[in-house]
């Protein structure tokens, strides 16, 4: 991965962050996550869980409050050891620490909340591949003070969960007929099962981000997403793949 | 354990596609997918690195994690174990087979945060497999990535050329095809 390492003043969000860093204003920082930058419509990062475990709202608000732990310790922790760590190893330092906090995450969701555990299976521990937090320690907690970085951890945790809990309520009521388990439509529409299946996940994540371009759209926000991490993810060299075709 | 080998590797493929039902692997999906020769590299390399992370990590988790009473930290050392692989065998091909490493060395660094692999290592435990029946998961799921990346590949050579109405443009409509073609895979439900 030190390879192909791009100096960070190639990437697009550079600008902006160092201006919010500047004006060091956690208000923004705070509700930046959940609607402009928000990580899994806007940034399309960490697709795998999203269409993954959104079968029912329930699950996508452990998920969602799951990562929301993991993003705002290690968005704390990266950012405490940000002119400690070298710059040629920081990738991996940030996945060591990162899988720190999941394997904590993993523990305290099996004692506590084992149906959740249960229903998560193997994506709880794939938090760690999750794009958004090695982003967000990147893009954010690698040169922001620690307290900011947690409340970017914060808002960027509540953005993906908002995202998920919405997403699985939609596949919920439309696949099942319920809304966090309780019966709503009493059977004025008979459920779909195949919006709990895989291609309703694909589905209903495809017509969440038109609907959220539109929304952005009106706001005078430039359509950002594009298929792929689009280079928002420095862990990821796709672009690069892409471009030497 | 009664499944053979042939019947663990064709539910990889078919029934248990890695991208299409578990969902493992979305980002290079969507990312790597525009051209049938880079999601051709992208899966070689992939398979690769299934299968090597596979005969690495099992041996350590059943021989030491598991005698030591370390499971819990079964997350934590893959994900090491696989980043370092990944810089071993990019290093292995860059010094022996340099034609190889020029076709997929810039696909391998992408590889560690590709939840696929790490998901298909912990997955080998969930399911109880021995270690044979572990690479035999692995080289199943990796071909069903690579069928996944072809079939989508050709796909998205065609979205191009089609004429996409304006609000469906770019990220919505790549999904909404993934979502028809994961569709087509149900049919493959039972078969295994």
């Amino acid at each position: 991965m030190s390879n192909d390492k791009k100096t960070n003043k190639n990437l697009p969000c550079e600008n902006k962050e160092q201006k919010t860093s500047k004006a060091t204003n956690y208000k923004k920082v705070l509700f930046n996550g959940i609607l402009n930058e928000n990580p899994v419509l806007r940034l399309v990062l960490g697709t795998c869980p999203t269409l993954a475990i959104t079968t029912s709202a329930m699950n996508g608000i452990g998920m969602g409050l799951a990562a929301t732990f993991v993003l705002i310790c290690s968005g704390f922790m990266v950012s405490l050891l940000r002119k400690i760590i070298p710059d040629k190893v920081r990738i991996p330092a940030y996945i060591t620490i990162i899988a720190g906090f999941v394997t904590l995450a993993q523990m305290i969701v099996k004692a506590y909340l084992p149906a959740i555990d249960a229903a998560l299976g193997i994506y709880l521990p794939l938090i760690v591949v999750n794009c958004i937090i090695l982003a967000r320690a990147e893009m954010f907690a690698a040169k922001n003070p620690p307290l900011l970085s947690a409340v970017d951890g914060l808002s960027m945790g509540l953005g993906f969960t908002l995202t998920l809990t919405v997403m699985g309520a939609v596949r919920e009521l439309l696949g099942a007929g319920t809304i966090f388990g309780v019966s709503v439509l009493n059977g004025a529409l008979p459920p779909m099962l195949i919006m709990i299946l895989p291609p309703g996940g694909f589905f209903v994540f495809g017509i969440l981000v038109t609907v959220s371009n539109k929304i952005a759209a009106k706001k005078g926000k430039p359509v950002k997403n594009k298929a792929g991490c689009d280079g928002n993810c420095e862990g990821c060299a796709l672009k690069e793949a892409e471009n030497n075709d | 354990m009664t499944k053979t080998i042939v019947a663990v590797i064709l539910a990889g493929i078919l029934t248990n596609n890695m991208v299409l039902s578990k969902f493992l692997g979305i980002c290079p999906f969507l990312g790597v997918s525009k051209k049938i020769k880079t999601a051709f590299a992208m899966s070689v390399a992939v398979i690769l690195v299934m299968v090597v992370a596979t005969a690495a990590t099992w041996p350590i988790y059943t021989y030491v994690l598991l005698p030591l009473k370390l499971d819990y930290l079964q997350t934590f050392s893959f994900i090491l174990i696989i980043a370092a692989l990944v810089q071993l065998i990019e290093i292995l091909l860059k010094k022996f087979l340099p034609p190889i490493y020029n076709a997929l060395g810039i696909y391998l660094p992408l590889i560690t945060t590709n939840c696929a692999v790490l998901g298909i290592t912990i997955l080998n435990f969930t399911n109880n497999y021995n270690f044979v029946y572990s690479l035999a998961n692995a080289l199943g799921a990796g071909l069903g990535y690579m069928l996944a990346m072809l079939i989508f590949a050709g796909i998205r050579t065609k979205l191009e050329k089609a004429n996409i109405p304006e609000f469906l443009l770019g990220l919505p409509i790549t999904l909404i095809a993934a979502s028809i073609v994961s569709l087509s895979f149900l049919g493959f439900a039972g078969i295994v």
